[in-house]
Parts: C-alpha cells; sequence; structure tokens
C-alpha cells in the first residue's frame, strides 16, 4: 500500500434540529427551571431595595454592633436610630449549629437502624411518622419546647454547666437557664432531624448491593459492613441533608421566638438565657415597627438571606474539597 | 504471508475454540485431589431452598473434595448461584429465604445453632459475577479490606498484601501503584484485585459465581490460569454458563437443571466424563448445544 498523504479537513459543526413537541416540552421545563432562582433573585433584590437605606446608614455596622433602636418625634419623624445585627447573627449560628450538633447523629443512626436492622413493619410505621413530623407546623415544636421541653432541658444544662462549666461556651455568669439559645437548639434539633433522617435514609439505601455483599462475604459484621460501605456511600448525602437541616434552623422563626429571650448582646455561651435570631427578630419588631424600621427588617432578611447562602457555599466546598468518595 | 498479529490470533483461537470439549477436558493433567489443600473439604446433604412459597432448590447433594475444582453448569435460573449461596451462608440475605440439608464443612454443620456466621464466610470466601472492589479504598486497602472486616490481626500485612496479588495473578500489574483507587483498574484487573481480597483472609473454600461473565477473553484467560493455580491449595466452585470453561478450568462438572419446578441436580461426574459420555440424556442435550 503505497503511502498517501492524508489531508485533515477542518471538524465539521454537529447540529441537532429538536422537534417541535421537543422544543415544546424544553420551553416548559426551562421555565419551571428557571422561575425558581428568578423568584429568589427577586425576593433578594426587593429586601435590598428596601434596606438599602439603613444598611448605606449603619454600614459594616449593621453586622458588627448589638443594638436596635429607635425614637420618633410625635408627627412619626425618626429622631435618631442604630441598628446593629451582631447579637442575632451570633444567635442564629449558635442555635442552629447546636441544633445541627444534636441531630445529625440522631438522624444518621435512626436512618442506618430503619435501613439495616428495623423489621419491615416497624420500618413502614416509623418512615410515615418521620415524614410526617417533617410536615409538622413548627408552632407546635415551640409551644412544646417552651411548655414541655423547658423544665426538662434546664435540668439538663444545670448538669453541663456543673460539670463542663470550664469550657467557655457552657460558662455562665448569670444563673439563668430558661430560654436559652440551648433550649432554642434542643427544639431545633427535634425539627430538623425527620429531614436529615430521611435524606439519609434515602441515601443509604442506595448503597450498592453488590458491595454489601462483598463486605459480607469477607466475613464482616453488619456493623463493619455499614462503615466499610454504607458510611463511605452516603457521607457526601449525610452532609447534604445536614446542610438542608442547617438551612431550615437558621430561617426558623416562630418556634425559636417562643423559646429564646431576644437580647441585643452576643451571647455565645450558649445556657445563658440570652440571645436571638434574625428571623425570631423580624416577627418580633414587625407588628409595630414604623415605616423606617420596617426597611432596617428588611436589611435584616437580606443579611440572613446571605448567611444561608454563604453557610450553603462552604458546606458544599467541604463537602467537594474533603471528597475520598465512596460512589 | 502472515503478520505476527494475526499468528497470535490463531495461536488464541485454538485455546478459546477447541475442536471438542472433551478433548479440552482430558487433555488437563490428572491431579490428585487435596495434596496441599487445607481442610478435608465440603459436602451438601440434601440441600433444599425456598423465596418464600417458592422452592427454588430441591435435594442437592453434593461432595466437594479438598483441593478439586467443582463447575457448575446448567442454563438459567437452575439454582446454581442460589445452591453456591447456601454454602457460605449468603442466601439468608435474601428477605423470605429459606433452607434445608446439610453443609457440611470438614464435616461441621455451618448451619448449626450457635455458629458465628462471620466466621463461615471467612473461610469460605466468594468471588461475584460483577468485579466489586470498594472504591473508597486504594488497591492496597482493598486486598487486605477483609482483615479490617472481620477484625483480624497479622503480623505482616505487606507480606500478605504481596502474596495474595501474588497468587491473584495481579502483583506485577499493580505493585507500582498500590496506593491508586481500585476503581482505576481495568475490569478484568478489578476481578482479579476482588480474588486477592477474597484469599487474603486465608479461606479453604472458594465459591465463584460466574467470575468472568462481565470480561473479555484475554481476561478470562488469565482468571482461568489463576484458578489453575489457586486449585493446588484450596476447594474451588465455579458457577459458569461457559461450557468451553467448565471443561478448561474443573476436575468435576455438576449440571443442573429445572424444569419449571425447583433446580435440581441431575448428574454430577469428572469433567472428561460430563462432557465425552454423560449418563443422563438431558446432560447430553445440554453439553452439546442442543438446547440452554
Amino acid at each position: 500500500m503505497s503511502v498517501q498523504e492524508i489531508i485533515i479537513p477542518p471538524a465539521r459543526e454537529i447540529t441537532t434540529e429538536p422537534r417541535r413537541s421537543d422544543k415544546v416540552f424544553r420551553g416548559v421545563v426551562t421555565t419551571g427551571g428557571l422561575s425558581s432562582l428568578v423568584l429568589l433573585g427577586l425576593i433578594a433584590l426587593f429586601l435590598g431595595y428596601r434596606g438599602f437605606e439603613v444598611l448605606r446608614q449603619e454600614g459594616i455596622g449593621f453586622i458588627t454592633h448589638s443594638d436596635w433602636s429607635i425614637s420618633t418625634d410625635d408627627a412619626g419623624n425618626v429622631m435618631d436610630s442604630h441598628f446593629g445585627l451582631a447579637a442575632m447573627l451570633v444567635g442564629t449560628i449558635l442555635a442552629s449549629l447546636i441544633a445541627v450538633v444534636i441531630a445529625l447523629p440522631v438522624s444518621v443512626f435512626c436512618a442506618l437502624f430503619l435501613n439495616f436492622y428495623a423489621p419491615g413493619w416497624l420500618k413502614k410505621i416509623m418512615v410515615t411518622i418521620i415524614d410526617m413530623m417533617a410536615a409538622f407546623p413548627s408552632i407546635l415544636f415551640g409551644i412544646w419546647g417552651f411548655l414541655v421541653l423547658m423544665p426538662s432541658v434546664e435540668y439538663w444544662a444545670k448538669l453541663l454547666h456543673k460539670y463542663l462549666g470550664f469550657i467557655p461556651i457552657f460558662k455562665m455568669q448569670v444563673p439563668v437557664f430558661t430560654r436559652s439559645p440551648f433550649v432554642a437548639g434542643v427544639v431545633l434539633a427535634i425539627m430538623i432531624i425527620p429531614i436529615i433522617t430521611s435524606v439519609s435514609r434515602e441515601i443509604f439505601s442506595q448503597a450498592p448491593l453488590d458491595r454489601i455483599q462483598a463486605a459480607y462475604a469477607l466475613g464482616a459484621t453488619r456493623w463493619a459492613m455499614i462503615k466499610a460501605v454504607v458510611i463511605p456511600h452516603g457521607r457526601s448525602g449525610v452532609i447534604g441533608g445536614a446542610m438542608l437541616g442547617l438551612g431550615r434552623a437558621m430561617g426558623e422563626t416562630v418556634a425559636v421566638f417562643t423559646v429564646l429571650n431576644i437580647v441585643f448582646q452576643i451571647n455565645w455561651q450558649m445556657l445563658l438565657g440570652a440571645g436571638g435570631n434574625v428571623a425570631s427578630l423580624i416577627i418580633l419588631k414587625f407588628g409595630d415597627a414604623s415605616p423606617y424600621e420596617i426597611k432596617a427588617l428588611m436589611a435584616a432578611g437580606l443579611i440572613l438571606f446571605l448567611l444561608t447562602l454563604v453557610v450553603n457555599g462552604l458546606a458544599n466546598f467541604i463537602v467537594k474539597t474533603t471528597g475520598k468518595s465512596g460512589r | 504471508m502472515m503478520t505476527s498479529h494475526e499468528n497470535e490470533k490463531e495461536k488464541m483461537d485454538t485455546t478459546v475454540k477447541p475442536s471438542s470439549l472433551a478433548d479440552v477436558a482430558q487433555s488437563k493433567s490428572i491431579k490428585t485431589p487435596g495434596t496441599r489443600a487445607m481442610g478435608t473439604g465440603l459436602e451438601t446433604r440434601g440441600v433444599h431452598a425456598w423465596f418464600g412459597k417458592h422452592h427454588a432448590l430441591s435435594n442437592i447433594s453434593l461432595d466437594f473434595a479438598a483441593g478439586t475444582v467443582t463447575a457448575l453448569i446448567g442454563p438459567s435460573g437452575c439454582g446454581k448461584s442460589t445452591f453456591i449461596r447456601t454454602i457460605n451462608r449468603m442466601h439468608e440475605f435474601i428477605p423470605g429465604a429459606a433452607m434445608a440439608g446439610e453443609v457440611l464443612l470438614d464435616g461441621k454443620d455451618v448451619y448449626a445453632p450457635g455458629t458465628d456466621v462471620t466466621k463461615i464466610r471467612l473461610q469460605i470466601g466468594m468471588v461475584f459475577q460483577k468485579p466489586n472492589p470498594f472504591p473508597s479504598m486504594t488497591i492496597g486497602e482493598n486486598v487486605l479490606s477483609g482483615l479490617k472486616l472481620a477484625q483480624l490481626k497479622v503480623e505482616n500485612k505487606d507480606e500478605l498484601l504481596e502474596e495474595s496479588l501474588e497468587r491473584a495473578g495481579l502483583w506485577s500489574e499493580v505493585k507500582d501503584r498500590l496506593s491508586a483507587h481500585g476503581g482505576s483498574l481495568s475490569g478484568g484487573q478489578q476481578q482479579r484485585l476482588c480474588i486477592a481480597r477474597a484469599l487474603a483472609v486465608r479461606p479453604q473454600v472458594l465459591l465463584m459465581d460466574e467470575p468472568c461473565s462481565a470480561l473479555d477473553p484475554g481476561s478470562t484467560l488469565r482468571i482461568e490460569e489463576t484458578i489453575r493455580h489457586l486449585s493446588d491449595t484450596m476447594t474451588i466452585i465455579i458457577v459458569t454458563h461457559n461450557m468451553q470453561q467448565a471443561a478448561r478450568v474443573s476436575d468435576y462438572t455438576a449440571f443442573f437443571l429445572s424444569d419449571g419446578g425447583p433446580g435440581q441436580m441431575i448428574e454430577v461426574a469428572p469433567t472428561s466424563e460430563i462432557f465425552s459420555r454423560p449418563q443422563d440424556q438431558r446432560t447430553e442435550n445440554y453439553v452439546t448445544g442442543r438446547f440452554g
């Protein structure tokens, strides 16, 4: 065979012309997909627009200072105002973190129990109840937390203070144990356990059967198999579920409002009855706020919105960079 | 003129497609079973298996002498896989699964009450149809994963790692990248990795459930070589749909068949006889390719 010079042609443009039905469907799906993004953007815009004046006036102090005062003259004109969210932001983060720290292990164990240990009938009942819990009105969690949980949590809080008081977050100067971030965190934990459990259960149940069998065939006990196959497989999904829970905990309004004192002072001592949460601040002030104060509340909403975005972004980043994925 | 490539291909053809299965089966050197193998072998006595109300397997009694390779052949749905799963008690993971009869390892019933099932599975290893290395572990970790899973202690892990990979015929290919992930290997290498993983806990019996059905012919040949080597020291039971494979690797062959009811064992004999002088008409029909 003689050697021929091969002329390499330019790459052709590959096009596809979708059918009309496909185009219509694509349009419908795209609209659905984009509408959530557009709505979210519009809300952020609205909050930014309404809160702009306050944000400009307070500057960075809006998130670094802790006071909330407004005085008006008889005609309703603003004489003087100070708005600062620092205590509320700290309270939001503290209560949410407490919630996730409590809820995550409980949920993961619950999900493992449901998938690998519970008999079929019990699993069915529990899954139904847990899914119902996720849709339970949060005010009921709040009232239950206030009336039932608070007295017993107080006892546990005292124990924590007595034996772990040397750790800064468990320390407190004034023995006020009720309505603390700890109580709020426990109520939030109970609220987010169903979400994290559902997500974890779903991802655990997708652990590949062939690897589960491989582990058993190597003489693994059930727990050894779960450690080697199910947890590596579900790790990122569980973290995703925890993020969903954290998001709900950070945005929770009514339940936190019921069980937490709102005090404009930064408080990292989780057992002390002082703190706050951006969302419950809004509900507290919204009813009798002057038009200018409402702008401040809008700005607070925007900050909460951004905080949620940042926390979720951070969590995503952590999941991606520490990945030794089991899939 | 033939190129060297074509030559090679022809050589392959003679190994892969012999003129007669009986010739292949007889061409193997006759080996005396049990020379170096651990244990005294495995027996099943009247094994039945059910999935719920479905009777899947009926009255299987088979002896597996130590150090032999036994192939289980038969059309799909005849209960071969179910049968080997009753041997290492993987059967019981399926909800509603039940069994009757006895599986005796060194004379002891593996289903006896109070038996530690994890110990049974350490003595009776298994290789699956689809290669299933643990993707979150490196090649080295995969091989030694059985030690961790069963909480075994070993003096010299590196030695065991090399020995297991060597016996599985994979050492030379992966010795420089033991810390790479198991998923980075080809399908055939992954399957040999799974064999190495099963060998690392030193089982005396190895069950292989169609170990080559997802692999290319080259990888299949490598694994068959591995099986021949391993049979010096252990008892192997292999389920296969490939009759060539049964003829090439096994000392004994058992033919399973289901006539619509539960799967039954029709015939068991030295492999050369199954392929040259089967006793049962149905066996002959199957091995000559008239059905199945």
